[in-house]
């Protein structure tokens, strides 16, 4: 049970959101050009870091706006949101303001 | 070891309960075993039995970083059933279901293998033609399978929500007779006791730290309690897999850790006789032979590694589990626990080789692990004793995703959460 802070609404209840999984994955960025492997890598692999992890939600009973959230998959600590198209790494613990 | 069986429990009541032995030893580790398998739960234990019974390998170690049994084991709900579509899944899984049925002689442990039937339960025609056609093909692949209408369920169970005001009317449902539930535990203490019995040294409080692995082979494991070499190596620690793979160079595998709640209510007298799952509620229920309503639903929905639960999923539990059995509102929630499950990207398991040569990975259980426990073990150990897979578990490879031969027997795509 945790309260995610929404870029654009404030702290609201985790109830409020829906989880889309890793947000460190990327999408190839020439699909044309991608090889199988490549594919492979984005649809398949996953780090699953016991720890800190970077992750998509959406605000669905919100503004509907995704966000990326920076939580510990162990001890359920939550570190700061960003908007979909900042940077935001796992490592990441500047700017905390969860 | 001592044999148990009723003359041994008289003598025992006669001489004043003086017999009891340990069930297993707690054995210093050796230097070096023929065989390592990381994870001292149902899959590892079952892996070591059979490696010492089917295949004679007996220098095995079992190493357990807490206690045997201690993790997923213990923390599910108990349901054992074969009900799949897919053949894979289904041939698989109809072995485990038929070592289930001969495991408490096997193990000389009675692990209260109660094959009370499972029940899926249907609420609509398509879901009901869906039933079908999955009891078809389980009929095809030789596994027992019923459908029942509507009047068959409440005959069965008559205290399910059969009004007009339900929330989903029950159509019927695809009754597996021979499925049906154990003792949690007692699968791992069984699988423990006969395993040391055949020399196999269980060692807890072990916790695998690191890997040596030198021109792509492997030659052992860095442990807290020193380096213990081993030709062959073997990983069976279900949500843990990720970091542990990681810790011998195989990142990335195609697996999330998710956790899964369960619920007990307080002690009845019987009330539910079958297992239940009321998949459009995502709800599912039986009954412990202490009385305890035992029940859960999907996971919690996003990935985790800690072995506790969030509040709003036991309220959703609890509400759809009231939508099906009203009755359940009297009752009161007595404990809840969450496990940690290694979702895979297709729902189906991994068993086989890795690209390291001695390393051998037992992974992917999402739900269906404990009903898995003996045919886990039974492949696994012919998988590390053979170096290659049973036919049974030839499918269940870890390069599928790179071949497209998934076996996704709901057809979720590779969304871990939605297996």
């Amino acid at each position: 049970m945790f309260i995610i802070k929404c870029p654009y609404c404030g702290e609201r209840d985790v109830t409020e959101f829906s989880y889309g999984g890793d947000a460190t994955r990327a999408y190839p960025q020439d699909p044309a050009q991608a090889t199988p492997e490549d594919w492979h890598a984005y649809v398949y692999e996953r780090d699953n870091p016991r720890g800190w992890h970077v992750e998509w939600w959406q605000h669905s009973q919100g503004c509907r706006q995704w966000l990326k959230l920076r939580r510990n998959t162990l001890t359920h600590e939550l570190g700061r949101t960003a908007l979909p198209h900042e940077p935001l790494s796992p490592d990441d613990d500047e700017g905390s303001d969860a | 070891m001592t044999h148990y069986s009723v003359w041994s429990l008289i003598k025992g009541g006669l001489t004043g309960q003086k017999n009891w032995t340990r069930a297993w030893r707690d054995p210093e580790p050796k230097s070096s075993y023929d065989v390592i398998i990381i994870g001292g739960g149902g899959h590892g234990l079952a892996t070591a039995h059979y490696l010492a019974k089917l295949h004679g390998v007996t220098n095995v170690a079992v190493l357990e970083k807490g206690w045997l049994g201690g993790g997923n084991v213990g923390r599910n709900t108990t349901i054992v059933r074969s009900n799949y579509l897919l053949d894979a899944n289904a041939h698989f899984y109809e072995h485990s279901l038929k070592l289930w049925e001969g495991l408490s002689d096997d193990l000389n442990y009675n692990v209260m293998f109660s094959q009370r039937a499972v029940i899926n339960l249907a609420h609509s025609k398509p879901q009901l033609d869906g039933f079908a056609r999955r009891g078809n093909a389980m009929l095809l692949n030789g596994i027992d399978a019923e459908l029942l209408d509507r009047d068959g369920v409440q005959a069965m169970v008559p205290y399910f929500d059969y009004s007009e005001s339900a929330r989903f009317p029950i159509y019927g449902g695809l009754m597996q007779r021979r499925g049906g539930s154990a003792r949690h535990d007692a699968v791992a203490w069984g699988y423990a006791r006969s395993a040391d019995a055949r020399g196999v040294d269980l060692i807890q409080n072990c916790e695998v730290t690191g890997f040596r692995i030198e021109d792509g082979r492997v030659l052992g494991v860095e442990t807290t309690r020193g380096f213990i070499g081993a030709q062959k190596v073997g990983m069976a620690v279900a949500g843990h897999t990720s970091h542990v793979a990681a810790m011998a160079g195989l990142n990335r595998l195609p697996i999330e850790s998710h956790k899964l709640q369960a619920m007990v209510s307080e002690g009845l007298k019987p009330l539910i006789n079958q297992v239940y799952t009321f998949g459009a509620g995502h709800f599912y229920i039986s009954q412990s032979d202490k009385g305890g309503l035992v029940y859960g639903g999907d996971l919690d929905g996003y990935n985790s590694y800690a072995q506790r639960g969030n509040y709003p999923l036991i309220e959703h539990v609890h509400a759809a589990g009231m939508a099906l059995m009203p009755s359940l509102g009297r009752l009161r929630l007595t404990r809840h626990w969450a496990g940690v499950m290694d979702m895979s990207m297709d729902g189906s398991p991994i068993i086989g080789m890795t690209p390291i040569e001695g390393l051998y990975l037992n992974a992917g259980w999402c739900y269906g692990g404990f009903k898995a426990t003996p045919a886990s073990g039974w492949c696994f150990a012919h998988t590390i004793a053979q170096n290659r897979p049973h036919a049974l578990n030839e499918a269940f490879t870890l390069n599928r995703f790179e071949t497209g031969a998934q076996i996704d027997e709901r057809g979720a795509g590779p969304i871990p959460g939605a297996h």
